[in-house]
């Protein structure tokens, strides 16, 4: 099985990492080339394991369906009916019926998992017929039973999309720097990064276990500080580096005590023993599972997800984190590191559903995300920040889209990665043309880069959901998921995520008509050229990360007959939580949020077609409103202002002083205490006491001595006298005892 | 056989021999005051090894110890002696209250 040497794929660019920083430098390509072989062979890897996991998965639902029509029609068929009338109560508005809709009633949603943890009525899944699971791992040791340390794998469909993805953009991008990075004094530093970021995201893809993914989840956080840093020549992007750091390490706080609260709970690091005790419902030592401590671990891990994946209120880290190189914006701030946060709620899914509270938390942070982020993207002038603030939101998607749907919320992060690296990308290929982020400098370059225009409006349709693009059909599911769920969050969702529809569609016919149309406003004379087309090796990865954009939403048709075949059975998490579609497709929504994409589409073009200096943009002319966009929601200046001048300039001295004359002083008080005591002890106790008895001993030894010296005279015939005399005296004691 | 007289023989040279020892200066006398002693002991032996004797029939256990003392005596005279004559070159003299090396 080539499963098993997945292990390969996050090992091959921990190679190019090592090889790059040693021997980059004498390299003809500067060290490029090991991180684009290395990610290349990891990338055809990335697709055989792919090809295998997904077709046992479908192979796997096939065989249910076959079991189900052949042994259902005997004994099975009271229940099956039964399910049927349950799926038609609960749906009423379902498009159509198949054969499938016993398992979709078994694994949609809540109240569907907590048929399967009972046990009872779930549909019935025979032995031998499973979805694909190749889970291995090395013990690396253990302190105590249930703390084991494991470096392993889990290959499942998650898992094989999560590579495609990230050996596919990585490579893309690893190209791309070759043309973007050309003549940057820290080429192969920089390469050694990429690599080293790509291995990190890839052992956390391939964990296991709840310790490597944190391992994994922490090495991609360095890696991202060391790239939005790597022009560390400025003082803000020194600043934008730890600010992301610091910003996630405080959600990562979550995360940890997270991870601990579910080991408390379950009693095992393993994610596949927490899926199984989760299934039945049990924790560690067989009793019931506390839902309360689950959800508070549950919510801490999510709380790490806010802080790596953006989410509101820990977002403010992103829009700064384009300090880095734009392929590193592409790779990390967009297609992957980013989404590690709703990759790591995927990877826990099942342990997800038990909790409603935790999934209500995460659906009401994505709506909020996803919502309030786009209109940030309105009045920003740096390109590269529109296309921050539309990650930040799309993330919002996700994230809400996992808490009704798992399909969902993964198919989203499939998608976006695809079209989010392609823009970033453009908007590189434009910066490397104009030599400034600022639209101001640029417009008109439909004429000057058409190559760049193209991809990047192939780009813009995608993340605008624009039938029939990749972004379509991935919005439409996570849409389609809340609108099926209804209730308090999924309305929320649903209403928010199509307004937010609006909004996306907007600011980007704002950024693409103030780039592309209209007239240049850069200065073109000697010194400074006009704009031209990039260089081949970035234009081919944007040609082909534009195809992808617009034809990958084609794996997942939200219609019936493609259900057991598509990108839901590719990357299902298992049977028993297989959710058999996607979603349910309406007409009305998805007719709607496309409406809505054209009209914002269009209202930007036309309201942007005159180009408006930062001055005249309506958007900065709205009073109370502009503050408050330009401010952020005052969300940085509640963090460095408020919270961060308070711990300053009033905690911080008051802990101070506290240290100072209260911990110091105990501190202080005990050294020179201890000191008199130590300095009374050697005086009386090891001077007098131990050292007289030693010395004692010794002069002792020495005075007898000098007494019975006198015995050894040297004189021969005195010793023997005194043995005669010896011999004499016994010879008279014997003789008078016989 | 009367034995008593060969004994009280062999403790006067075993007592001449002892006090040659004691009394002695000179290394070669003290010597032959030990083979004095010696000759004391294997006189011992053949009186008690005649006494073992009755009824006409001999043992000769005591008689044959006695040669192998003689020869004991003989080797030990040989060493003796030896030793004297290195005592001799090295302090020129055979004085033993010389040979005091290992007093305190």
């Amino acid at each position: 099985m080539i499963s098993d040497y997945a292990w390969l794929i996050p090992a091959l660019p921990a190679v190019s990492a090592v090889l790059t920083l040693l021997f980059g430098k004498k390299m003809k390509g500067k060290g490029a080339e090991f991180g684009i072989t290395a990610l290349g062979l990891a990338f055809i890897l990335a697709v055989l394991v792919a090809v295998e996991v997904f077709s046992a998965n479908v192979q796997a639902v096939a065989d249910l369906e076959e079991y189900h029509a052949t042994h259902g029609a005997e004994d099975d068929h009271g229940d099956e009916a039964g399910h049927a009338d349950e799926a038609e109560e609960a749906h009423a508005d379902e498009v159509s019926l198949s054969s499938l809709d016993g398992i979709m009633v078994a694994a949609v949603g809540i109240e569907n998992l907590n048929l399967a943890a009972e046990g009872g009525d779930a549909i019935e899944i025979p032995e031998g017929i499973s979805s694909f699971l190749n889970e291995d791992s090395l013990s690396l040791g253990s302190l105590g039973a249930d703390f084991e340390i494991e470096a392993g794998q889990r290959i499942d469909g998650l898992a094989a999309m999560m590579f495609l993805l990230v050996t596919f953009v990585s490579l893309m991008v690893h190209i791309y720097s070759t043309g973007y990075m050309k003549g940057e004094p820290r080429y192969t530093y920089y390469f050694t990064l990429l690599s080293l970021f790509t291995m990190s995201m890839l052992i956390m893809v391939i964990a296991n276990n709840m310790l490597q993914l944190l391992v994994g989840w922490e090495l991609v956080g360095v890696c991202s500080f060391l790239l939005i840093g790597f022009y560390w020549e400025g003082r803000s992007n020194q600043h934008a580096a730890q600010k992301a750091f610091l910003t996630t390490k405080f959600g990562d706080v979550g995360l940890m005590v997270g991870v601990v609260s579910l080991w408390a709970q379950f009693g095992t690091f393993n994610i596949g023993h927490m899926i199984d005790m989760a299934t039945h419902g049990e924790q560690a030592g067989g009793a019931e599972l506390s839902t309360g401590m689950l959800t508070f671990g549950l919510i801490s891990l999510f709380i790490g997800a806010i802080g790596k994946s953006a989410q509101f209120p820990l977002q403010t880290w992103l829009p700064d984190a384009m300090a880095g190189p734009t392929p590193v914006s592409a790779l990390i701030h967009a297609a992957t590191m980013v989404t590690a946060g709703i990759f790591m709620v995927a990877r826990i899914y099942p342990v997800y559903q038990l909790s409603p509270a935790a999934l209500s938390v995460i659906a009401v942070i994505g709506a909020i995300t996803l919502f309030s982020m786009g209109f940030l993207a309105l009045v920003q002038d740096d390109i590269k920040r529109v296309l921050a603030y539309s990650t930040v939101s799309q993330l919002g998607y996700m994230v809400a889209a996992l808490a009704f749907s798992y399909t969902a919320g993964i198919f989203h992060l499939f998608t976006h990665g695809f079209f989010k690296a392609l823009l970033f990308l453009g908007s590189g290929s434009v910066i490397h043309a104009v030599h400034s982020n600022n639209m101001e400098d640029m417009g008109g370059l439909r004429k000057y880069m058409p190559v760049t225009f193209w991809t990047w409006i192939v780009g813009t349709l995608a993340l605008a959901a624009v039938f029939p693009l990749s972004g379509f059909w991935s919005k439409d599911e996570v849409l389609a998921g809340a609108f099926t769920q209804m209730g308090y969050t999924g309305n929320l969702v649903w209403i928010l995520g199509g307004l937010g529809g609006f909004v996306t569609a907007f600011y980007m016919a704002r950024a693409t008509t103030m780039t592309f149309f209209g007239t240049y406003r850069g200065k073109i004379d000697e010194t400074h050229p006009a704009p031209h087309e990039s260089p081949g090796s970035m234009k081919y990865p944007l040609i082909l990360l534009s195809v992808l954009a617009a034809l990958i939403g084609f794996i997942n048709l939200p219609f019936d007959q493609f259900h057991p075949t598509g990108f839901a059975a590719w990357t299902m998490f298992s049977l028993e939580y297989f959710e058999g579609h996607p979603a349910h497709f309406y007409f009305s929504l998805a007719g709607g949020s496309t409406i809505a994409a054209l009209l914002g589409l269009g209202l930007g073009y036309l309201m942007y077609r005159e180009y408006k200096r930062p001055a005249e943009d309506p958007f900065n002319n709205l009073g109370l409103v502009t503050t408050v966009l330009q401010r952020k929601y005052f969300l940085d200046d509640l963090y460095s202002g408020l919270i961060m001048t308070t711990i300053r300039d009033r905690i911080s001295p008051a802990v101070y002083w506290i240290n100072d004359n209260v911990i110091d002083r105990v501190v202080y008080l005990a050294g020179t205490s201890t000191r008199a005591v130590g300095r009374g002890l050697y005086k009386t106790v090891d001077q007098k006491g131990i050292d007289g008895l030693v010395n004692g001993a010794g002069m002792g030894a020495n005075w007898t001595g000098g007494l019975v010296k006198f015995a050894q005279s040297g004189n021969v015939q005195f010793y023997a006298g005194a043995m005669f005399i010896g011999v004499f005296v016994f010879a008279v004691l014997f003789a008078a005892a016989a | 056989m009367l034995t008593v007289f060969p004994l009280a023989f062999s403790a006067l040279l075993f007592c001449l021999g002892v006090y040659g020892v004691l009394a002695r200066r000179n290394a070669v006398l003290v010597l032959m005051s030990v083979e004095m002693m010696l000759a004391a002991v294997t006189i011992n032996l053949v009186t008690f090894g005649a006494l073992g004797a009755t009824n006409g029939d001999v043992i000769l256990t005591g008689q044959i110890f006695a040669l192998f003392v003689l020869a004991v005596g003989a080797a030990e005279v040989g060493v003796g002696l030896a030793i004297i004559l290195l005592l001799y070159r090295n302090r020129a003299s055979v004085n033993i209250d010389d040979a005091d090396l290992m007093r305190y």
